[in-house]
């Protein structure tokens, strides 16, 4: 993983500026997403971030879409029909367009794509993510403070470390303000499935979970915690309308400003192949409106906890922490590389689940 | 008034005509429903239709793709079809597909990195015997329990998947991507890789196996004794009982054609278009080509046409949601409208429509409709 963080480095420094395209055509952009722009979260995001570009360039873009591709040769053929078409820029906003990125902008080199959540990069092919896990550790700490049975339910998709970053964020945020806190994960194999996370959330509940974590896409999870009376957290858009007695926040993925800056760029000529991964300082991560159905003083302590981390004098991940096996990962001080966090495939001490490898 | 009137004999002219019929109602309907998106209806059909086929920016990638996405619907398509001629209805071919797959790429990958010119060969072979091994679940408990086999192969699909998705998140997961839940790339191994024929194609060796396999099953369909019992079944199950068909072994041998031939298709999906498994490998193929095979009319040559024609829509429909802005769920009830006026156009070959006076709106088959029945 530290090998490829130097590459990317590497490549950055040798970035190929993509020339502009000609100046009286609008310059296409296109985005391509893998599940309907009306999910209230992953895809609703970024299709806000569309609509901001649309809205910020006017006339001067010529933006499209195309929503449901499945991930793999469908999305492969997509992207090449919109090269084909003319567009200049290309967003492909899931991890499994990694592949297919790579293959139809080795065959395009004068059309530019942005790759989020992947790791492989090109000249023109630069990616992006967020680092949710600050967020998490923002309703980590509040899940901490508010349950009351020490049971926190947590709802996981892929044990991939995006995920297994996520969990580990939230449990040690949670334990620092709760010694006795436990933490129930379930993985349900799905990025955006209701009627399965709808499952798992009651599943949760019947082992005592009176807190629910989620990083799957929809908003079921809030409906079964608004039914049963107990407290969730919304994902990738603010989900407040969902719950509005269960709901305390949301982590919200803002990715308008970047596409915003990234279309400049191509506009400009300035635009290189780059790595980007930003959390609350830059926005990228939002934690949203906090309830005011917790405590006032939870409140207080949960957005300390939250510009803490945005100023950069907190880092989520913070020795002493040891592995789940009980050997030391950090020292005393000492706060994680990116390199860690990017191939972390391990639980923290504490947590008394184990990991499906 | 309109009145619909038994015919005597199924109508051999509007078996053929039907699926135009549909799809002129789909392209009619269409364009009404993109009328009513706000999008120019011409424009949209044309862009749907035409541009896959004609646009001369597109066409060197357009019409090799439709190839490449036809060619998995055809093989299973006419898997299919020995079935539904008989009777026997599978609806379960996308877990055969699936099973296919995950068999043959698992073989591959424990061979990695081994490289030798039988691998793929060897994985081929795999699918099939992985395919024919999941469509024997429904046979034999439909042979041995007299269970519904539609019910069985259609609750085997999301069985599979589940297979899929512990395999791809366990035993096959690559060991080089990060815990990500997808299999290794079969386009690293070149013994592994159902590599493009033609560079800048796409065309690998499965689509030029699924031109074979359309004159094959037209031979067996018409010419072989196989054939003759699959039809024979058809018309009913008694008298080809009494014919000494063995309609056990149609039974199994039909929902084995079937595993046969949507597990090799699954193993060239993968190894070459998909290029790995992951929990997104299935897009629905095997559901698909259900439509493709009554589409074309369970008739080799005919699901030859239906299975590009399906492509086109899928292909035309990507090229529509970026073009025009067209929702994702627009394209799939366009392409529903298809099986919808197909199923409607069908009445047609045992139906002719009167005018006629006020009666009853159906007119049954038996002895009253003497009248309808005979003036041809």
């Amino acid at each position: 993983m530290r090998g490829i963080r130097l590459l990317a480095a590497a490549t950055i420094l040798l970035g190929a500026v993509v020339g502009p395209a000609s100046s009286d055509d609008p310059l296409k952009v296109g985005f391509i997403y893998v599940g309907p722009t009306g999910d209230h979260g992953w895809n609703y995001q970024h299709d806000q971030g569309r609509m901001l570009v649309e809205e910020t360039f006017g006339d001067a873009v010529d933006v499209s879409y195309a929503e449901s591709v499945p991930e793999g040769a469908d999305s492969e053929r997509l992207m090449t029909q919109m090269a084909l078409s003319g567009y200049d820029l290309i967003f492909t906003t899931s991890f499994g367009y990694m592949d297919p990125t790579i293959n139809v902008a080795s065959k395009f080199p004068d059309v530019v794509f942005e790759h989020s959540t992947g790791y492989k990069r090109a000249d023109n092919v630069a990616i992006y993510n967020a680092r949710f896990y600050e967020g998490r550790a923002v309703t980590g700490h509040i899940a901490g403070h508010v349950t009351k049975s020490n049971v926190v339910g947590y709802i996981a998709t892929y044990p991939i470390p995006e995920v297994v970053r996520g969990i580990n964020a939230a449990f040690l945020a949670a334990r620092k303000v709760n010694p006795d806190v436990e933490f129930k994960i379930i993985w349900v194999y799905t990025w955006f499935n209701p009627p399965i996370e709808a499952d798992a959330a009651n599943a949760l509940i019947e082992q005592g979970a009176d807190v629910i974590l989620q990083h799957v896409d929809s908003t079921a999870a809030l409906l079964v915690a608004e039914e049963h009376g107990i407290w969730a957290f919304g994902q990738a858009s603010d989900m407040s309308e969902f719950g509005p007695n269960s709901h305390i926040t949301s982590i919200v993925n803002n990715w308008a400003p970047y596409y915003v800056e990234r279309v400049r760029a191509v506009m400009d000529g300035t635009w290189q192949s780059t790595d980007t991964w930003e959390g609350l300082s830059t926005g990228m991560v939002e934690v949203s409106e906090i309830s005011d159905k917790i405590p006032a003083e939870v409140k207080a302590s949960a957005l300390a906890v939250r510009d803490a981390i945005a100023d950069g004098s907190l880092h989520p991940f913070t020795g002493p922490i040891n592995r789940q096996d009980g050997t030391m990962w950090l020292a005393a001080g000492e706060t994680a590389s990116d390199g860690d966090l990017l191939g972390q495939n391990f639980y923290v001490e504490g947590i008394d689940e184990e990991l499906p490898q | 008034m309109l009145r619909l009137e038994a015919r005597a004999q199924p109508s051999a002219l509007m078996q053929t005509a039907a699926p135009l019929l549909a799809l002129a109602a789909t392209v009619v309907g269409g364009g009404i429903l993109f009328l009513i998106l706000g999008k120019n209806p011409f424009v949209s059909i044309r862009i749907i239709f035409w541009d896959p086929l004609f646009d001369a920016s597109l066409v060197s990638y357009t019409r090799p793709q439709l190839l490449v996405k036809a060619a998995p619907l055809i093989m299973i398509a006419l898997g299919l079809s020995f079935g539904f001629r008989a009777g026997i209805w599978n609806i379960g071919a996308e877990g055969q597909f699936v099973m296919g797959a995950l068999a043959g790429s698992a073989v591959g990958l424990a061979l990695h990195p081994l490289e030798a010119f039988w691998i793929l060969p060897l994985m081929v072979l795999c699918g099939i015997a992985g395919g024919i091994a999941w469509a024997m679940i429904p046979a034999l408990l439909r042979v041995y329990f007299r269970t519904n086999e539609i019910l069985v192969s259609l609750m085997l699909v999301y069985v599979s998947y589940r297979i899929l998705t512990a395999l791809v998140t366990g035993p096959l997961r690559s060991p080089i991507g990060y815990n990500f839940p997808e299999s290794r790339s079969f386009h690293d191994n070149p013994s592994m890789h159902n590599a493009e024929l033609w560079s800048g194609t796409g065309i690998h060796i499965g689509i030029l196996v699924a031109g074979i396999l359309v004159v094959v099953c037209w031979y067996v369909m018409r010419r072989h004794l196989f054939g003759y019992h699959v039809n024979l079944m058809g018309q009913s199950n008694k008298v080809a009982g009494f014919a000494g068909v063995r309609i056990n072994l149609v039974i199994i041998c039909c929902l084995g054609i079937t595993g046969a031939l949507a597990g090799a298709a699954g193993v060239f999906e993968v190894t070459g278009p998909a290029g790995k498994l992951s929990p997104h490998f299935p897009v629905g193929y095997g559901f698909t080509a259900i439509i493709v095979a009554f589409l074309g009319r369970l008739n080799p040559i005919g699901i030859l046409f239906a299975g590009l024609l399906m492509a086109l829509t899928y292909i035309g429909g990507e090229l529509a949601q970026f073009i025009l802005d067209a929702p994702a769920a627009a394209i799939q009830v366009f392409q529903g409208m298809l099986l919808f006026f197909l199923v409607a156009a069908d009445l047609l070959v045992n139906y002719r429509v009167k005018l006629a006076v006020p009666g009853g709106l159906f007119k049954p088959r038996p002895a009253e409709s003497d009248a309808g029945g005979k003036s041809t």
